[in-house]
């Protein structure tokens, strides 16, 4: 995008003009845009977000695509392929946002490759069973919806924009998956056990997803300072628990905690401690697939290498083509073409 | 090898009677290719009906600043505005 240069205005302003400025505006509830002035620590913390975010989408298309050719019915099989395109869409709409930021496409899929930049842990467990879908959907993709909700009224504009759209499509994301949850609790005993067996294996990792407990999570303050983010992490895991209680009696499945039960008087459920010393370890590279995924992921972007080359080189010689023989006529037929895609949209 | 693609800024029509609104943006090497990629990225549940891609290089935009003194020249004619005026009760289709 091309921007005008600063105006006398802007080159006058001192860095205090522009942190109460920024200041202000975070605190009025406006949003910050990308050309706008925001701290640096703003602008980087920011990045690491959203660039995890779009690694954890593209990361998630995973563990569920291992089941797509099993998939027990074709109306299942095009639900997953469509939840794991979404999956794809949500990645590419958080790069977008990312890079509004500055940092480059390839500069974030690098860091991602090469270690870098994380995704998140719950990618890092394995899809034993075709339950695991439904398992995924209803509370890996609850937890996200969660903790994604309060993220469309964050104060970065392009990444609250991105997340009303993902937050639209999560909502189907999850509802397919507690169908089928569903569909196999009331199914065979077997059917039945294998969906039990999914949610006592998802359920605490899901937990997890919220991050460490308040106390211990080093980036919480600030970010809610500049309300990147609107409540803490175990406020989003406590509601996410009382969303879980009765959602898993209608499954007719049993949460894997002993210690789970309402208080009264908190007007919540109480439940068992998280064991952090797991998530450490996954986070450090020890979890059942991060060499896996992360292999996976460079495989597929070196062996798509070329596709990318050729469609560079395509446009190159049609661009090179266009500027020898810019004539009139050419540029109906341009025209002619643009429509016809148009009408290709539309179908 | 890095091929960077161009960013594409997309705009979609929701429904014929509506104008196009930006979407978001894209990477794709060709405008025939950014219309396809945004069609598969921004339409998957029939949000559109049309859409426009826009090298995001060919946008010249106002100012760095969305508050920019730019609009200023705006900001001090109220009298551009129907409610500027006193009309008084009763006086009807106006």
């Amino acid at each position: 995008m091309t921007t005008a240069p600063p105006s006398v205005e802007e080159r006058d302003q001192g860095p205090a003009d522009l942190q109460r400025a920024f200041d202000e505006a975070v605190a009025a509830e406006e949003r910050i845009e990308p050309r706008d002035w925001m701290p640096d620590a703003y602008r980087a913390t920011l990045v690491r977000q959203i660039a995890q975010h779009a690694h954890s989408e593209i990361i998630g298309m995973q563990p569920e695509a291992n089941w797509i050719t099993r998939a027990p019915s074709l109306r299942r099989k095009a639900i997953l392929i469509a939840k794991v395109q979404d999956e794809a869409g949500h990645g590419l709409y958080l790069y977008s946002a990312a890079e509004t930021l500055g940092v480059s496409r390839d500069e974030l899929l690098d860091k991602l490759h090469a270690g870098r930049q994380r995704y998140s842990s719950i990618f890092n467990y394995p899809t034993l069973t075709w339950a695991d879908m439904g398992a995924i959907g209803w509370l890996v993709d609850g937890a996200a919806i969660t903790n994604q909700v309060p993220l469309c009224r964050c104060s970065y504009g392009p990444y609250a924009r991105a997340m009303v759209r993902i937050c639209k499509e999560e909502s189907f994301h999850q509802r397919q998956g507690y169908e089928l949850l569903l569909a196999l609790s009331r199914g065979t005993e077997a059917q039945h056990a294998m969906a039990q067996d999914a949610v006592n294996r998802w359920w605490w990792p899901s937990l997890m997803m919220f991050g460490p407990p308040d106390d211990e999570s080093s980036h919480s303050a600030q970010s809610m300072e500049w309300k990147i983010k609107r409540h803490s992490n175990d406020e989003l895991r406590q509601r996410f628990v009382d969303i879980c209680v009765p959602q898993a009696e209608s499954l007719g499945l049993t949460l894997p905690d002993p210690d789970l039960r309402w208080n009264e008087e908190r007007g919540r459920h109480d439940f068992g401690a998280i064991d952090w010393e797991e998530f450490k370890q996954i986070l450090k590279g020890n979890g059942p697939c991060n060499e896996q995924r992360i292999t996976q992921r460079r495989r597929a972007h070196e062996e798509g290498a070329w596709v990318r080359e050729a469609a560079a080189a395509y446009a190159a010689k049609r661009a090179a083509r266009h500027g020898a023989a810019t004539t009139h006529h050419n540029h109906q037929d341009e025209h002619r073409a643009q429509h016809a895609h148009d009408g290709e949209a539309r179908g | 090898m890095t091929t960077d693609w161009p960013l594409w800024e997309v705009f979609v029509r929701s429904r014929r009677g509506l104008s196009h609104t930006h979407a978001g943006s894209l990477h794709a090497p060709d405008a025939a290719m950014a219309l396809r990629n945004a069609r598969d990225l921004y339409t998957r549940r029939g949000e559109g009906v049309s859409i426009w891609v826009v090298p995001a290089d060919a946008v010249t935009a106002s100012s760095p600043d969305e508050k920019d003194p730019f609009f200023e020249p705006s900001a001090d004619k109220p009298y551009r505005h129907p409610t500027f005026y006193e009309i008084p009760d009763g006086v009807k289709h106006l």
